[in-house]
This record gives structure tokens, C-alpha cells and sequence, in this order.
């Protein structure tokens, strides 16, 4: 027995001090290996065979040949995988994905669809098996014709009512002086994490053992336990480290190939997927059409306001891209109509894709506020301002803190907006045009509950261990700091073990409620164990463990519109010869919680708004309505920003504390997307004169709108 | 992907040999498109032939007066060399502003004057492609095409030639030199390129199983006052959705020489000879630059979604020759 020595009082807090993160030397040296790099002895690769139509079924599969190419060791296709059960819902609260679940019979719904896993004794051997095979089609006529007139789209509720109506909409709209009704689209889009999908599965005494990347462990054994059957005890998901995820690393159709293919051949076997296959089979955001009805008094006063969206979805799962509920918190009006639509295509399942909802949503929101503003000879921001809302609009629920108005303000301030002048088109620099635009943005705040366990070790350290995912957030760095300060140590002496569902149920990354969910729980566990030390019995060599489980204090939390906030501004210079705009400035401002490390959330905030650059002005991916599938399905085809395509972005908060969460968190994994595009779109507006109000803004649009243009 | 033989060549008639007839065997030289093309199973080649090592690496003045450019010189090397900025300003910029300075210390020469086409179809072996798969048909002219050809394109393909450097090339007469079974020969870039018509997989004049040796370019002291301006959808890496190649000469307010040359709007670079005769003599003033323009245009028949290109590309002429222009005037 040793007697605990920690200097207490000389604590000095970590949280809201700025750290590297932990295993970034591991990262950049390439120590820190990632899921499709885990050795392993007697590992066997899988390799994904995808439909080549869009909507059919197989008539056959030629197995035989394949399997007599060399080092191949067995094809799963649907006549013989091991059966699975798709009758549950998942820690999210949602169906499982159809597209997880492979192989289970001979539909194909879509284009990039699983019809086959070939495992082989290596990776070359398997994809050159995979890309032999021939799978035989009887194919059937396809829908993949995204569009607002859709007569099959109907409303769908997703994570929130897919309508909410209040007031006459019709009268107010005929008594507003100032009228903008506008259509909006955003095209469909991918989050290619840096890190492509992979996993490798294999059983170890009884139980399954899944080294994967994701987002979260205890959701991926959850749908992994479910799929096959398991006790959810018997499945130890593992993902030490993940280079990115965005929305796209839940269970996927290479964990449960994966899982099957060992199964059957009980030895490791490893799955991951290709650029080209994550096209179909890592989620994606659906295209959006969004109509918007605003109408207001000749001061700004909104007396109607009306959202409309229409998202895509597969044939045999609904997933709604909610971009209408932004609407629901940022503005109130006299009428207050929105509504979330979908349509059942012949696609690939969409999914959550970086603030989901809210991106798209919040381009035509804030896009429709900017004309607003325009017709009605108000500044943007006064606008905004001037239609604050006291109480949900819709929910009538009060505001936990809302700042908006205050990242208004200073955004303004330090963007130089005073400055400006309003008047589109009117600022030149040699063959240049320069304009200005703004946005508001809001991303929900949340809370899910965790657990957590905490040790103290004799030597004065101390270990926490949770189910967190680190997908690049800097999360591992971040709950070391929280640690540290709940346990009044140095962070030196603290070991955060995150990525193993041995460690118990937690929250995914995700819906920016990760690492406020995991410090919660991390909070209470090391507290509770700063009290039983502070006994000062001593501490035995295993140490002294407190475990936590939040459930009940996150579910005790009152109702209340929870929302961080943010004020985006963006400079452009648009070459009206050329039609190419960009982005000469970006300035962010949040209230977006207590900040627990400075260094990583400004790069987490900057990485969110140079994927609004990417938004606005270059992503988009295409679907040939003929053959139902992609064109340019890989990184050269589909455009992201690149690094010459981002200017100096500052990213800055508030004084934003949640008196609600035990360490002040809101969350900011999201809300530097948000609002973003609208930024700039309404930049190019300021430049040009000319609206543009669908995405990306290429340069073949600016010029075919400037040829269209009445002073053309 | 498929298992392949690798052999490197030590010299150039060597390598021709090596090559020999076989349809399933090809040369090697930076990789930066053949790798990604067997990644993809556009290309298989059942055995590769690597040039790198062949003493083709140097650029050297020729006796006329002109630049000899080896088929191995890396794009990174040719854009750096002093000769090529000093005397033809504008192929510097063009090999600049294609890939990234990783891939342009890869790419060669030969290499990238056959390079092949990024169209999305092309790229993907499960849909059809005339190129890949002759006789399989062109879903681009229904589908997405909106950077595709307005030149010199056929029904039965649409698809555009990547290059930049190539456009440059184009612009001050670049002889292809190359070594055939049979021996050298040669073709000058104008014909190098073969019209689509109804075979656009046949995409060179390149005898098959011959070896690019060097390129040539003559003397041009128009040259000397070049650029090479690229648009594309992003700031960088990415391919042109329209570039231009242009060098100008004026004295006493008159167009004494010109050279006009368009990339991203045909399978070839398209070298602008109608809007040439018509600047050659003319004032050097915007109507004329926006009349060359107009002239070589007349012949352009675009998709439904690619009309935007004549605009841009007679936008550039005009911004380019003014600027051009301007400084000469300086």
C-alpha cells in the first residue's frame, strides 16, 4: 500500500489550455497504425464484388472458375452466407441499413450493391478474383431521377416531426410587403475519410473479435451482436485509432462480409473497402430541392416563413436529410410552415453527413434571409437581429443559451461588415469582382449517455477508460484534459484508453455530442474517485477503480431548445471571364460551449468551414441516369477543396459556458459547416449580382448565369 | 490486380524489341497514368517495359536553333529548365499547371503526350466507352459531359485530351520523334493526334510497338512572349475545363506573329490556326483578339451542358492577348 502524494493544491486546470494531441507523434511518424494495418497471423482478404446495374436480381453468380484461381479460398454470395437477423434498432434508434446487411438474398437495389465477397490468401489474389467474376443479371428498369416534381415523394420524420405548422402561411405571405420565394438545391455528397473503411474480424475463444475503424464501438457491437445473433458480451469491437469518419463509420457491409467470411473459414479475415466502392456503400448526403417562402414587413419583421426540403433515400430504407429544421430554431414567424420529404430511389443509402440536415438546410435558409435582406434594404445582420427569437419557434421551448447574436456582433466587428458596401457588383480589382456575404448558423447540443471507469494506480497516475472514438477530433487529447482537471492532476499523469468496447457502453462521435457525452461521464467517474482518494486509505497495486454510467443525470436534464451558434463571413473574388470564384477570407465566430482545447477545436472549427469552401464551389457528385450509377466516382472526379483553394480562415468563439454540462461543453464537432456555403454563395451574390442558389457554384454555372442575366 | 512481367530497357532499339509485337505489353515511364489505368482494369497489360533508364533525359539545343526535349525528361525537369522559361515561357507554365509536384517529378514527356482521357466513362470498365470498348457507345453524349469536347469531336466520342503540356507543344510545332521496329520517324504534333471519327481508340499516329525518343521544337522567337492560362473547377489539381497557349507579337500596333492554341475542348490540343491568320496583320486591339477567337469557334458544336466552353475559351483569347499585349507595349 502507497498513500497518495498528489500536490492538490498546486493544480493548475488543463481544460481551456491548448494541447497537442497525445498520439500525434505516433500519427505523423506512422507509428500509430490504423485498422487495414493491425497485423495479424493467418490473416485471409476479402474483396467486395458490387452490382454493375441498378435495380435487379441475380440470376446466377460463376463461382466455379473463381474459385479455382489461385490462393482463393471461398466466395459468399447469397446462396450460401450465414443468415442474418435485420429485425432490431440500433443505439441510435434506427433500422438497420439494408445495405449491412449482405448477402441475404438475390434483390439488388442499386448500383455498387454487395453481391459477392471473394476471400483469398491476399489482397491481390482476392481483387483479382473479385474483378473475374462474372454475376449474371436479370435487370429491370431503374429510378435514379432526383428531382422536386418527384410524384413519389412524400414526408418522411427522421430524427424530428417531418412537418410543423403554425399560422395562416397563405395570408401572411399576402400581407408581407417584401416576398422572397426561392428554389434551392445542393447536390449529392460524400465524406471520403482520409482513412477508407476496413476491419478485420476473427474469433478468439468464442467470442468475436472486430478490429475496425468507426465512430463507435458499443454501436457497431450493437449492430454486429444483433446481425449475427451474438450476446452483445461475446463481441469485442476494437479501433485504436481513425482517420476520419464524418458520419460514414457506423457498421458497414465490409464489417459483416467480414465477419461472415471468418465465420466460415474460422481464421482472420480482413475487408476494406476501395475509393470507388465507398461511393456506394459508406452513406452518403442526399441531394437536396428546397423551397423557401419568406415574407416579412418593410422593417424585416418575418410574418411567414416557409422551408420545404426534399432528400433521396434508398428503395428499402428511409433515411431523411432533415434540412428543414434548422428552420424550426433560427427564425420565428407569424406562419411557420416547414417540412422534411423524401423520395425512394434506385441509390445507394444516404446517411448523416457532417452536420446533417443543418448544411444543406442552412444554405437555403440563410441564402433566402440574404435576398430578404436585399429587398428589404436592411443589413443581413440587422436582419437577423432584428427576427431573434425569445422562445422556440416551434417548440415554444426557452433557449439554454443562445449567442447568436453576440457571434453577430463580434464577427462583424473583427470581419470589418461596417465597412461594406451593399450594393452588389460594385467592387472591382483588375478583371476581379469582389463582394461579401454572411451567414448565421446553429447545430443542436446534446447530451448521450455513457460510461466511464477510472483508476488510480500507486505510483500517482492514473488510468480512464471509455468506448470514445478519437476520429480526428483530438477527442483522446481533449478527455485527458478533462480528466486531469477532475481528478486535479497534471495531464501527464493521466492515460486516456478509448476505441475498445470491453470498456463499456458509450457514445458514438457523432451528432457533436461526442466528447461532451464521454467528459461527462469521464467527469463524474473522476471525481467520484478524487473523493474515495481524498479518504486517504491508500491504494492497493491493482489500483482503485470508480466506474460511472451517466443515463440518469443526462436524462434529468430539463427541456430546452440546445443549440451552439455561429456567425460565418467570407470575401470572394469572382472572375466573370472565367466563372472561377474564390475565397479570398473566412472569418468564423461560435458560441459553442466551454472550449477544452483551444489548438484542436479552432483546427476542428477551420476544418468544417474549408468544407463550406468545399460545399459552395466544388463538390458534387454525379449520377448517370442511364446506367443509375456514378461518373468520376473517385477523388479526381469528385472535387474537394484543395489546399490551394483555402485562404486565411479564422475560426474564433464566445464566452459560451453550458451552466447545464458538468464541464460547460455544447459541442463543436458540427457547427463550423453550418452556414458556410451560404457565406459564400451570398459572397458570390455581392460580387456578381447575380443569386446563385444551387451547389456547387462552378465556373460553367457563373458564366451560363451571367449570359442569362437581364443587363447581361 | 492482374500479375504482370516487368523488364527494363538499357537502350532505345532494346526497348522497341523488348516491346516487339504484343498488343498485351507496354512501356513504362513515370506510371502516373498507366499504374492508375491497371488499378482501375482500364489498362492489363500482361508485361510492362520500363524506359525510365534509356538515356533520353536530356534537352539540348538542336542546329537550327531550335530545343531537343528527350522522352524521359520529367515534367518537373522540363518546367524547371532555363531554356524552356527563357524561350518558351508559356510550356513552363503549361507543365506547372497540370498534377502536383510529386507527379510532375514522375511524368515524362512521352508519357504525358499519351496520356489518356479522364472521362468519367473511360475511367470506370463497367460502363461502356467507344475508347475502352470500341462499338460499345458514348453515354457521355447523353450523360454528363459538361467537360467534354466542342471541337473536332464525333458521335461516337466526345472526350477530351488531358494534357497541358501538350497544348503548349501544339502552339510552337512540336515534332514527335520516335523509333519503330522499322526505325526513326517522326510527326509533327498537328498530326500526331488522330481525328476521332469513328475509331476513337485509335488516338495517335505512334506506329504500334514504336518508342517516343524526344521532341523537337523549332525556333520561335514569338515564344519568348507566351502564357499559358488554365481554368479549372478548382485552384488546383484538377484537369482544364478550358486552357489556352498563346504567344504575340506586335510592333507599331499591328499583330506581327501569334500562336493560339486551346486545351479541354477536343480529343487533341487544338491549335487555333483560323483565329492565327486571322490576328497575323490585324491591329492589336480587342476586336480583333475577340474576332480570331470567334473564327476558330465558328467550327465548335457543343453538348447541352459543355456550351459554356466557347464563351470561356473566347474570354481567354481576348483576356490573354490583351494582357500579352499590354506588356510588350510596356
Amino acid at each position: 500500500m502507497t498513500t497518495l502524494t498528489t500536490a492538490t493544491t498546486l493544480h493548475t486546470p488543463a481544460v481551456g489550455t491548448a494541447h497537442t494531441r497525445i498520439e500525434g507523434r505516433d500519427k505523423v511518424t506512422g507509428a500509430a497504425r490504423y485498422a487495414g494495418e493491425v497485423p495479424f497471423a493467418d490473416l485471409a482478404h476479402g474483396w467486395l464484388v458490387l452490382s454493375t446495374v441498378a435495380r435487379g436480381r441475380i440470376r446466377d453468380l460463376d463461382t466455379e472458375s473463381v474459385l479455382a484461381m489461385p490462393g482463393v479460398l471461398a466466395v459468399l454470395e447469397h446462396r450460401n452466407a450465414p443468415r442474418l437477423t435485420t429485425d432490431y434498432t440500433s443505439l441510435l434508434g434506427m433500422r438497420p441499413d439494408p445495405t449491412c446487411a449482405v448477402f441475404q438474398h438475390d434483390r439488388v437495389p442499386h448500383l455498387g450493391w454487395p453481391v459477392a465477397l471473394v476471400v483469398a490468401e491476399t489482397s491481390e489474389q482476392a481483387r483479382e478474383a473479385a474483378e473475374t467474376l462474372v454475376v449474371h443479371y436479370e435487370q429491370e428498369p431503374h429510378d435514379v431521377g432526383f428531382g422536386a416534381g418527384h410524384p413519389d415523394a412524400y414526408a418522411a420524420d427522421g430524427h424530428m416531426p417531418a412537418v410543423t405548422e403554425k399560422g395562416d402561411l397563405d395570408a401572411e405571405l399576402a400581407a408581407a410587403a417584401v416576398v422572397v420565394d426561392a428554389e434551392y438545391t445542393t447536390p449529392e455528397e460524400h465524406h471520403h475519410p482520409m482513412e477508407p473503411h476496413a476491419a478485420t474480424a476473427r474469433w478468439d475463444g468464442g467470442r468475436l473479435e472486430v478490429t475496425d475503424s468507426n465512430q463507435g464501438a458499443t454501436w457497431v457491437v450493437g449492430e454486429l451482436a444483433n446481425l449475427f445473433s451474438l450476446d452483445p458480451a461475446a463481441v469485442r469491437v476494437r479501433s485504436e485509432h481513425v482517420g476520419g469518419g464524418f458520419g460514414s463509420k457506423g457498421v458497414r457491409a465490409h464489417q459483416v462480409a467480414a465477419v461472415m467470411a471468418a465465420t466460415v473459414l474460422q481464421r482472420p479475415v480482413r475487408v476494406v473497402l476501395t475509393r470507388r466502392q465507398m461511393f456506394s456503400l459508406a452513406g452518403y448526403r442526399s441531394p437536396t430541392v428546397q423551397h423557401v417562402r419568406l415574407g416579412a414587413d418593410t422593417d424585416g419583421h418575418l410574418r411567414a416563413l416557409a422551408h420545404r426540403s426534399l432528400s433521396q433515400t434508398a428503395t428499402g430504407y428511409e433515411f431523411v436529410e432533415s434540412s428543414a429544421g434548422v428552420a424550426r430554431v433560427m427564425y420565428d414567424a407569424d406562419a411557420h410552415h416547414t417540412a422534411n420529404r423524401v423520395v425512394r430511389l434506385d441509390v445507394p443509402s444516404p446517411t448523416f453527413m457532417r452536420a446533417p440536415g443543418e448544411a444543406p438546410g442552412s444554405f437555403a435558409l440563410e441564402a433566402a434571409l440574404d435576398e430578404l435582406a436585399e429587398k428589404c434594404g436592411i443589413d443581413p445582420i440587422e436582419l437577423r437581429l432584428r427576427n431573434e427569437p425569445d422562445r422556440g419557434p416551434v417548440s415554444g421551448l426557452p433557449f439554454a443559451g443562445r449567442n447568436l447574436a453576440a457571434c453577430l456582433r463580434e464577427g462583424a466587428r473583427r470581419f470589418g461588415w461596417g465597412e461594406r458596401d451593399p450594393r452588389p457588383g460594385r467592387r472591382r480589382e483588375g478583371r476581379l469582382l469582389l463582394g461579401t456575404g454572411m451567414a448565421a448558423a446553429s447545430f443542436p447540443a446534446g447530451a448521450m449517455p455513457s460510461t466511464a471507469s477510472a483508476t488510480a494506480h500507486p505510483d500517482g497516475t492514473f488510468t480512464v477508460r471509455i468506448s470514445a472514438a478519437d476520429i480526428g477530433t483530438g477527442a483522446r487529447t481533449a478527455l485527458t484534459l478533462v480528466a486531469a482537471d477532475a481528478l486535479r492532476t497534471s495531464p501527464e499523469r493521466v492515460r486516456v484508453r478509448i476505441g475498445d468496447s470491453d470498456f463499456g457502453p458509450a457514445m458514438i462521435a457523432g451528432g457533436s455530442m461526442g466528447t461532451r457525452s464521454w467528459a461527462w461521464a469521464i467527469r463524474v467517474a473522476a471525481g467520484e474517485l478524487r473523493e474515495r482518494l481524498a479518504l486517504g486509505t491508500g491504494i492497493p497495486p491493482e489500483g482503485i477503480t470508480v466506474r460511472s454510467d451517466t443515463t440518469e443525470a443526462i436524462g434529468a436534464l430539463a427541456a430546452a431548445e440546445r443549440h451552439s451558434y455561429g456567425a460565418q463571413f467570407a470575401e470572394v473574388a469572382v472572375d466573370p471571364g472565367t466563372g472561377e470564384v474564390r475565397v479570398r477570407r473566412m472569418l468564423g465566430v461560435f458560441a459553442a460551449g466551454r472550449i477544452v482545447n483551444p489548438l484542436t477545436a479552432r483546427n476542428q472549427l477551420r476544418g468544417g468551414m474549408i468544407w463550406g469552401i468545399s460545399m459552395a464551389l466544388h463538390e458534387e457528385a454525379v449520377r448517370d441516369r442511364v446506367s443509375g450509377g456514378h461518373v468520376g466516382a473517385d477523388l479526381a472526379g469528385y472535387h474537394v477543396a484543395t489546399h490551394a483553394d483555402v485562404p486565411r480562415i479564422e475560426a474564433d468563439w464566445i464566452e459560451d459556458t453550458d451552466p447545464d454540462d458538468p464541464v460547460g461543453i455544447k459541442g463543436i464537432g458540427e457547427i463550423g459547416i453550418v452556414g458556410a456555403a451560404a457565406a459564400v454563395a451570398n459572397a458570390v451574390w455581392h460580387a456578381t449580382g447575380v443569386r446563385h442558389r444551387s451547389l456547387p457554384i462552378r465556373p460553367d454555372r457563373i458564366l451560363a448565369a451571367a449570359a442569362e442575366a437581364p443587363d447581361a | 490486380m492482374r500479375e504482370f512481367d516487368y523488364q527494363r530497357a538499357s537502350d532505345v532499339a532494346g526497348a522497341v524489341a523488348l516491346l516487339g509485337a504484343d498488343p498485351d505489353t507496354r512501356f513504362l515511364g513515370g506510371g502516373t497514368n498507366l499504374v492508375d489505368l491497371m488499378k482501375s482494369g482500364v489498362e492489363r497489360p500482361a508485361r510492362l517495359v520500363d524506359i525510365r533508364e534509356l538515356p533520353l533525359d536530356e534537352i539540348e539545343p538542336t542546329p537550327d536553333g531550335g530545343l531537343r526535349i528527350g522522352a524521359t525528361v520529367t515534367n518537373g525537369d522540363l518546367a524547371a529548365h532555363p531554356e524552356i522559361r527563357r524561350r518558351y515561357p508559356a510550356l513552363a507554365q503549361a507543365v506547372l499547371a497540370g498534377a502536383s509536384g510529386q507527379l510532375r517529378n514522375m511524368a515524362t514527356v512521352g508519357g504525358n503526350l499519351l496520356q489518356r482521357t479522364r472521362c468519367g466513362y473511360f475511367t470506370d470498365v463497367t460502363k461502356p466507352c467507344n475508347k475502352r470498348v470500341p462499338g460499345s457507345g458514348c453515354p457521355a453524349i447523353e450523360g454528363e459531359h459538361h467537360n467534354h469536347a466542342i471541337l473536332g469531336a464525333s458521335g461516337h466520342c466526345v472526350a477530351v485530351h488531358p494534357s497541358d503540356m501538350a497544348v503548349a507543344l501544339a502552339a510552337f510545332d512540336a515534332v514527335v520523334h520516335f523509333h519503330a521496329a522499322d526505325g526513326p520517324g517522326q510527326s509533327p504534333l498537328a498530326d500526331f493526334y488522330l481525328p476521332v471519327g469513328d475509331t476513337p481508340h485509335r488516338e495517335t499516329a505512334l506506329p504500334p510497338g514504336a518508342l517516343i525518343t524526344h521532341v523537337t521544337l523549332p525556333p520561335a522567337p514569338v515564344a519568348a512572349r507566351s502564357r499559358y492560362r488554365k481554368v479549372r473547377e478548382r485552384a488546383s489539381y484538377a484537369f482544364a475545363i478550358g486552357s489556352l497557349a498563346a504567344a504575340l507579337d506586335v510592333r507599331d500596333g499591328v499583330v506581327q506573329d501569334a500562336r493560339l492554341a486551346f486545351g479541354a475542348v477536343a480529343s487533341r490540343p487544338w491549335r487555333a490556326g483560323a483565329a492565327e491568320r486571322v490576328l497575323i496583320g490585324a491591329p492589336a486591339d480587342a476586336g480583333t483578339y475577340a474576332a480570331a477567337a470567334d473564327a476558330e469557334l465558328a467550327a465548335a458544336r457543343p453538348l447541352p451542358h459543355n456550351g459554356y466552353k466557347v464563351e470561356l475559351i473566347r474570354n481567354l483569347v481576348v483576356a490573354v492577348l490583351s494582357e500579352l499585349a499590354e506588356e510588350a507595349a510596356r
